[in-house]
């Protein structure tokens, strides 16, 4: 079957943000089984923060991520098991182990404006015969023409598709649009785009992203991703299809994995919260959410006032340790006014 | 005291903010600059305060005859630094490494300054490795550490091309380094760019796991004692915070300031590079003149 779209799953990804990196192989296994037979060409598996991303910083896996990649790799016949990658984080080593396990998909990420980092890790993805993909992180700090440089920059390393990824679930419709359009002006390659529900525009960027020319599109399977998640695939896959566009994916089956294998895997059901709300009114990178709870319980100090103070410093993806400092900081600073 | 003879070896941000440091040391006198860009800002102002200049690589400074140097600083990159290795050694010089190729033994000054005087090739591991090892290293000297890991995060301005095209060797050379001299039993490196303006100082957070009922008032002074030790040649490092307790992980924010000597106050990840190395060769003079080799 022809695609229009090409999916992405990232709810073994993007997902684990969500519940502390808590996947078992079990679930990880009925997951990818049924995004599989749901005919979803793209699964992404790893730790939130890419492959070596369980640490004290991100938050640690209670299963080896490589257990889990073999896991969904061995349940698919036909989609592709993806792994992301953030240099600095991940290395090449990381990434052979991986594309050993019989992996499809790598996606490189970097911030907006660093995408000379990803050179070497795109190169060698190439090179291990995967799909390659650049991933530029925090689409809404970099303006419309330095993201297409950038994107540039990735194509250039030989990249087979660049996605721009809202992770802080900030932009605006119109600001969505104009990056991929600037994209899309520029490169010969596909663009994708990622989104989070921070501000409830996920599914309204992805759309705009769409009529744009973006036809690499990420989704998280009942929202099952950092912050307030993703754009909720199975929905998604109902909107195309009303809309005439194939995906080539199965709507029922996806709603019922929705409903039946995801929904338990929820700690709580992914909704909007002022937490989450505030990750993209500032900003900020969506894994910081549970962080910043974490920080403002053991400080006795307001969750938002941690992540508005995160977003004025200009925090990017990965800089968690901030959070705790920052907290600090705002308790010490509540303490001396009280005094006086 | 006679000064020891230096020189450098790369002409960029690093080898540039060196020579500045080096005009000022009691010990050391530079005497030569050799890069590969006639044209590069490191060898013009190199020319202009009176120094040698080789503006054609390591192999042409040493065919030249002259006797110019008995430690050579490399500040090129991981890759040259191996082809460079086996020349000076051959040459017999004293090679201090500031790339994250890793030829010789790893020196941190708080941990190990005096235990490779007499190699003939040091390696000062990477910035953040500089910057965070010695921290776990005092805590490990009050309680074992099971696992080590450290975040550093510099600004995007002061990761020159050299940490961008192989950022696997910060990851890989400072999870060895904690390991090797900072002692955890397992370490984790990760580093950071951020691109804000103005340009953000570079900051390092280590994390560390000890044993249950480890004695805090202990970790808390060894990690006070040894930041007041990298003080003394790195002035703008400092902690941010006291250390945060986790029921058994320690938690350190730190951060360095630059000397702003060539590169802007900014760059303390670069400072703390060119500083320890300057550190270095000091010991390495005094102990090569007390001991009376001949330098």
């Amino acid at each position: 079957m022809s695609r229009d779209i090409v999916i992405t799953e990232v709810a073994l990804r993007d997902g684990s943000h969500a519940i502390n990196h808590q996947f078992t192989v079990e679930q990880v296994s009925a997951v990818a089984r049924a995004l599989d037979e749901a005919n979803v060409p793209y699964i992404e598996v790893s730790h939130g923060d890419g492959l070596a991303g369980s640490s004290l910083q991100y938050g640690l896996s209670r299963t080896p991520e490589l257990e889990l990649i073999e896991a969904a790799v061995s349940v698919c016949k036909q989609a592709k098991v993806g792994v992301l990658l953030l240099p600095g984080i991940g290395t090449i080593k990381d990434l052979k182990t991986a594309a050993g396990l019989g992996v499809g998909m790598a996606r490189i990420a970097t911030h907006a404006t660093e995408a000379d980092v990803s050179a070497q890790h795109i190169y060698r993805a190439k090179e291990l015969g995967l799909t390659t993909v650049g991933f530029l992180m925090m689409s809404h700090m970099a303006a419309p023409e330095k993201l297409a440089e950038q994107a540039g920059l990735m194509q250039s390393y030989g990249a087979d598709v660049v996605y721009i990824v809202d992770s802080a679930g900030a932009l605006l419709p119109d600001q969505a649009g104009e990056r991929v359009r600037a994209l899309k002006q520029c490169l010969k390659i596909p663009v994708g785009f990622h989104a989070h529900n921070n501000l409830s525009l996920a599914m309204a960027n992805t759309l705009v992203a769409i009529q744009e020319g973006a036809n690499w599109i990420d989704g998280s399977v009942r929202c099952l991703g950092a912050g307030a998640g993703n754009t909720q695939t199975e929905v998604l896959i109902a909107v195309l299809d009303r809309m005439g566009i194939q995906t080539g994916v199965d709507l029922y089956k996806m709603m019922d994995m929705a409903e039946e294998i995801v929904s338990p895997i929820l700690q709580v059901p992914q909704e909007i919260t002022r937490d989450a709300l505030i990750l993209g009114y500032a900003g900020v990178y969506s894994s910081f959410r549970l962080h910043a709870e974490r920080a403002a319980k053991k400080f006795g100090i307001d969750s938002r006032d941690i992540l508005i103070e995160l977003g004025r410093r200009k925090a990017v993806g990965g800089q968690e340790d901030m959070i705790v400092d920052v907290a600090a900081e705002i308790a010490q600073l509540n303490s001396s006014t009280k005094i006086r | 005291m006679k000064k020891v003879k230096v020189a450098i070896l790369g002409s960029g941000n690093i080898g540039t903010d060196l020579m500045i440091k080096l005009g000022r040391s009691p010990v050391l006198e530079l005497t030569s600059i050799i890069g590969i860009d006639p044209d590069s800002d490191g060898l013009r102002r190199a020319k202009a305060a009176g120094y040698y200049v080789f503006d054609g690589g390591l192999k042409p400074y040493l065919e030249s005859g002259v006797d110019l140097a008995d430690i050579v600083f490399d500040a090129t990159s991981a890759k040259a630094h191996i082809r460079h290795a086996k020349a000076l050694r051959e040459a017999g010089k004293f090679a201090i490494d500031l790339t994250p190729a890793a030829v010789g033994p790893y020196v941190v000054p708080s941990v190990n300054l005096g235990a490779h005087l007499n190699e003939k090739n040091i390696n000062l591991i990477t910035c953040g490795g500089q910057a965070t090892i010695p921290i776990v290293h005092a805590i490990g000297s009050a309680s074992p550490v099971s696992y080590a890991e450290i975040v550093a995060t510099i600004s995007s301005k002061s990761a020159g091309p050299g940490t961008r095209s192989n950022i696997d060797e910060f990851t890989e050379t400072t999870a060895h380094g904690i390991e090797a001299i900072g002692g955890a039993k397992k370490g984790k490196a990760i580093i950071i760019l951020n691109p804000a303006e103005p340009p953000i100082l570079m900051r390092d957070t280590v994390y560390a796991v000890v044993e249950e009922g480890a004695d805090r008032q202990a970790i808390v002074k060894a990690i006070h004692q040894t930041v007041a030790y990298i003080q003394s040649y790195v002035p703008g490092y400092r902690l941010r915070s006291e250390p945060i307790f986790d029921e058994n992980k320690i938690t350190v924010f730190l951060e360095v300031e630059g000397a702003g000597d060539y590169l802007p106050t900014y760059s303390g990840n670069l400072d703390i590079m060119t500083a320890t190395a300057v550190k270095v060769a000091e010991e390495y003079a005094k102990h090569a003149v007390g001991i009376g080799t001949g330098i």
